[in-house]
């Protein structure tokens, strides 16, 4: 009995350190609000409880009270449904908005890391029953296992960020040689020339340019920009609104957009940094398409 | 899909019906000044046909 108290609460220990440190490492998470930080723990602590206390129940031969994991995953997958709704609602009063395919991965990401942390308690109690060194051992190697895996890809892994120019030609704005889009007036073309910073992002393979041609994507790069670095915005201005462009020819993206600072040194790291999205991740490289066959 | 919401034109002619109001104007100081006013108002974007007409679209 004491033993698996003993289990259950280095299991449980185990799997809340889990989540708060992956609450901390990937910067993509949002909730650095009290109440937001609060629930994800809560909820990760039942979930490191979940996991803890099948494996008693296991040890006991109570097979049937394994069924409360099924509980436990529809309940993760209406707290998902909820954070979906929750940061949708939100998105619309975003000034640069994160888009669909960004909430979805984050609701996701948030489902898996209950996931997470309910396999790192119950391996972890598990070890513990046999021995308490092994189980912390046990533990920690989950730890380090469950932060490698939550750390997807970043943009600079398959792209390139260079700086493009931001010039009109009459009314159409250009970085580089990609086309933006036409503005009619002389007074917010004035303010572009002044104000707007243009990137290029060139993928770096077959499998970049599709990736990089997915809309949320996209968006995603640009949400990421104006709010690590502000942007120069209001609402009533659509036509200052960041945009980006595909040359459809090799796959590049223009990017145009309206930063506090203009300073692209920051711009590009931030850029670098901005999570491929699950859902824009696509591998032509590897279907079998008899490309090259005769 | 985008609709035009309103047509600012410095030449008559440009005007035909089409449902979009049309304001025309005299010059080209008074195009941009009125689709400036047109975007802000409607929190639509202005965009420039020829060197007479601008359009208001809405998206």
């Amino acid at each position: 009995m004491e033993l698996y108290l003993l289990a259950v609460v280095v299991g449980v220990g185990f799997g809340c350190l889990a989540r708060f440190r992956l609450l901390r490492t990937d910067f993509r998470q949002y909730p650095t609000y009290p109440q937001g930080r609060f629930i994800h723990l809560s909820l990760g602590f039942i979930a490191a409880f979940i996991g803890a206390v099948a494996v008693p129940s296991v040890l006991d031969s109570n097979w049937t009270a394994v069924t409360f994991l099924g509980l436990a995953a529809t309940q993760f997958r209406e707290v998902r449904k909820m954070e979906r709704d929750t940061l949708e609602k939100i998105d619309e009063d975003e000034l640069v908005k994160r888009g669909s395919p960004f909430i979805e991965g984050m609701a996701q990401a948030f489902e898996s890391r209950n996931y997470l942390v309910m396999f790192t308690s119950l391996v972890t109690t598990l070890l513990t029953v046999f021995s308490i060194w092994l189980g912390i051992v046990g533990g920690f190697i989950m730890l380090f296992i469950v932060k490698r895996n939550m750390s997807g890809m970043i943009l600079s892994s398959i792209a390139d960020v260079k700086e493009g120019e931001i010039r009109f030609e009459g009314p159409n704005l250009y970085v580089s040689d990609i086309h933006i889009k036409n503005v009619g007036l002389e007074e917010t073309r004035q303010l572009i020339q002044d104000r707007a910073v243009g990137v290029i992002v060139i993928p770096k393979g077959e499998d970049s340019i599709v990736t990089l041609s997915h809309l949320g994507q996209r968006q995603a790069m640009l949400h990421q920009v104006a709010t690590v670095l502000g942007s120069y915005l209001d609402s009533g201005e659509p036509s200052l609104l960041p945009l980006s462009k595909r040359n459809m020819n090799d796959g590049r993206i223009g990017l145009f957009m309206m930063p506090q600072e203009r300073d692209f040194k920051q711009i590009k790291t931030v850029l670098e940094h901005v999570p491929v999205l699950d859902s824009a991740i696509r591998l032509p490289s590897e279907a079998d398409k008899g490309k090259g066959k005769r | 899909m985008a609709t035009i919401v309103a047509v600012v034109t410095s030449n008559e002619e440009r005007a035909k019906g089409g449902g979009a109001p049309v304001f025309i104007v005299k010059d080209h100081d008074a195009l941009q000044k009125v689709g400036g006013s047109l975007e802000k108002i409607l929190d639509c974007t202005a965009h420039e046909i020829t060197d007479d007409t601008l359009i208001i679209v809405e998206r």
